[in-house]
């Protein structure tokens, strides 16, 4: 099941520069979240303090509260015990290019302990049909690498990566800047079906997707969070005058 | 940024402004009609009706294919969504103008005699408000918009002691019924011009404030 984030004061610096100016976010649980901004507002370095990624660049670093469910991401608990809390995708599929299909979503597994020969196919043939793809790769499991795919293929790959690892939380970084419009809206069906058992976050910058796939959106702007409301309340009246200039092409 | 999205914002702007001045003008010459009797200027008012649902057509389709084209958002979707809903009362305006020029074409039929209702009194309300609610949409100006909505019970006052008056003098007088009755449905075309007139002060709330106000209880 998903489960809750509870950002507050989260600060982020990458060396002098202040990107991320006291969030304080909720992040309600089974429900896609939204986060839309311009370019260099902020919103991919605050999905990267969620798991405490920023803080993996030289030079970056982050203070404040994070919480997901009962765990202080920033208090409680080591990097890599919350990145299996919170599965990620990214705007290029980067499947391991010269792996299998299988392996490309075994090997994250096997890291967090050798499961059984017969457990680990169920859960490959579990995330791989979670992320719709299993009808398209079944056959070529082993023989096919998962560069061999197509793109719109490889980011369900890299989706089904991330959900292998059982997480309560996928965040996705812009997932469909790269892909046509038909493996677009797969993943867009694929959050709408994904909500029942993951707390989803997803950056965008196509605020149409913001208000097709996501029940509240976030604004950000110059680091900091200008807006955060139910989705259609954004799109049709926003609170905040900088909210309505940025999603009616105003500025940005 | 999005020029073209605001430059087709402000042709469809344009577009309803144009739409508004026929359907006043309509309004206007019915009334004249009315007042004066005039049948020539009936015809005026018949003539002006197919161009009034052209334009409503053509503003429709402007605004139909900016939705589906330029996925507009906040202020700029709930402004084509108020222009859609203002053309349609503005052609239903058109054709209350209409019914007005076909009750004077009867009554010339008829004696000029004196009733007891005072139509182009109500007519002036009722296009006050038509002018104020169309101000309000020019200037986006949503407390002359309220202004609009507080005038809507006097010409409901006024078309109320219409019909009282107008019964009686048909219980009275059934010679005068003919006239009677043909003043009772101008009156009633007046005063569902000012619900009409109503109907856009909402939509310019609307799309300034976000705020949906129809049918709340300030308003009744």
């Amino acid at each position: 099941m998903g489960v809750g984030i509870q950002v507050e004061h989260l600060n982020a610096w990458y060396g002098k520069v202040h990107t991320l100016q006291d969030i304080n976010l909720p992040i309600p649980a089974n429900q896609a979240t939204a986060l839309i901004g311009p370019s260099g507002c902020g919103k991919s370095t605050f999905v990267r303090c969620l798991n405490r990624m920023h803080e993996t660049i030289a030079g970056a670093r982050a203070e404040g509260s994070v919480r997901i469910g009962d765990m202080d991401v920033y208090k409680d608990a080591s990097p890599v015990a919350i990145r299996r809390r919170i599965g990620m995708v990214f705007q290029r599929p980067n499947p391991f290019p010269t792996m299998s299909i299988y392996d490309n979503i075994a090997t994250g597994v096997k890291l967090g302990g050798a499961p059984k020969r017969k457990v680990l196919n169920e859960i490959v043939e579990r995330s791989l049909r979670q992320a719709a793809l299993w009808d398209e790769v079944k056959d070529d499991l082993r023989k096919k690498s998962g560069a061999s795919l197509s793109g719109g293929q490889q980011q369900r790959l890299c989706m089904a990566r991330a959900l292998a690892i059982d997480p309560e939380v996928l965040v996705m970084d812009e997932p469909t800047s790269a892909l046509d419009p038909i493996s677009t809206s797969k993943i867009e069906d694929l959050i709408f079906e994904l909500k029942t058992q993951y707390t989803i976050v997803i950056v965008t910058h196509n605020m149409q997707q913001a208000a097709r796939v996501a029940e509240n959106t976030g604004f950000f702007l110059n680091g900091k969070l200008v807006e955060f409301s139910p989705t259609h309340k954004i799109f049709t009246n926003p609170s905040d005058k900088r909210t309505e200039d940025y999603i009616t092409g105003r500025f940005g | 940024m999005r020029i073209k999205f605001h430059q087709s914002l402000g042709d469809l702007r344009e577009k309803l402004l144009v739409m508004a001045g026929m359907a006043e003008q309509a309004i206007q010459r019915s009334i004249e009609a009315y007042r004066t009797r005039d049948l020539s200027i009936c015809e005026l008012v018949f003539r002006s009706e197919p161009a009034i649902n052209r334009l409503e057509r053509e503003i429709d389709q402007l605004a139909l294919d900016l939705l589906a084209m330029e996925q507009p958002m906040a202020i700029d979707l709930r402004f084509i969504l108020s222009v859609i809903r203002i053309n349609a009362d503005l052609e239903r305006v058109g054709d209350q103008a209409v019914n007005i020029a076909v009750r004077v074409r009867e009554m010339g039929a008829f004696a000029n005699i004196d009733l007891p209702v005072d139509i182009p009194k109500l007519a002036s309300l009722a296009s006050a408000m038509v002018r104020k609610a169309l101000q309000a949409f020019i200037e986006a100006d949503a407390e002359l918009a309220d202004a609009v909505l507080q005038l809507d019970d006097q010409v409901d006052a006024m078309n109320d002691a219409a019909f009282v008056e107008l019964s009686g003098l048909i219980r009275d007088r059934p010679d005068l019924t003919p006239q009677s009755l043909n003043a009772l449905i101008i009156a009633r075309n007046l005063e569902r011009v000012g619900d009409h007139a109503t109907n856009i002060a909402e939509d310019v709330i609307f799309w300034v404030r976000g705020a949906d106000v129809r049918h709340s209880a300030t308003n009744l």
